[in-house]
């Protein structure tokens, strides 16, 4: 436990998900294009995710870009490491490493 | 809340001083670019630390006067 409880809350959502989006917006409604881009990816994919709707919690919304030194959102993080932003999320899907690391990490699909 | 092209590659420069840069501006609107970065400061670099680099040289813009920059980063051939 560190002192910061807005740490606290996404160490606990990144070990108790294997796959986690904070996003803007909801997966069902996202409120950004790059939002809806890692979106789009991951449902292409049938990988089960949660995503975190920034926009409802301000304090969450700039905690998590320190918590992972990043300063935008989207971010994806799969099995508790950062993976990143659309930009590399969608370059690793494109050249098939996306797949590589949720195979090797053991992701579960949707069936 | 925009900013020039210019701008953002002399702070790339400013921060990874061998750095190529070439910077697109995507809508024509000066707050969507694309740019594209070669350094020898991202050999054996992950993509998050070759981005978090370029992050750091625009001190805290991007996310905030920086809307929108799509990065590619790689290292020069042979380094």
């Amino acid at each position: 436990m560190s002192d910061n409880p807005v740490n606290d809350r996404i160490q606990s959502e990144i070990d108790e998900n294997s796959v986690v989006l904070f996003m803007k917006g909801n997966p069902m409604m996202p409120q950004c294009g790059f939002s809806a881009a890692i979106t789009q990816v991951l449902t292409q994919m049938e990988v089960k995710f949660k995503g975190i709707d920034v926009l409802a919690d301000d304090e969450l919304r700039q905690g998590i870009k320190e918590f992972s030194s990043w300063p935008t959102i989207p971010q994806l993080y799969v099995k508790g490491e950062f993976v990143g932003g659309c930009d590399i999320v969608r370059e690793m899907y494109e050249n098939g490493e996306l797949k590589e690391l949720l195979d090797n990490k053991g992701v579960e699909y949707a069936s | 809340m925009a900013m020039d092209a210019a701008d953002i590659e002399r702070l790339i420069k400013e921060g990874l001083p061998d750095a190529e840069v070439t910077i697109q501006d995507l809508k024509g609107d000066g707050d969507h670019y694309a740019a594209t970065v070669v350094s020898s400061a991202f050999a054996g670099k992950t993509r998050v630390q070759q981005h978090q680099l370029v992050y750091q040289a625009l001190q805290g813009r991007m996310g905030n006067e920086l809307h929108a920059l799509a990065l590619q980063t790689s290292a020069p051939d042979g380094a």
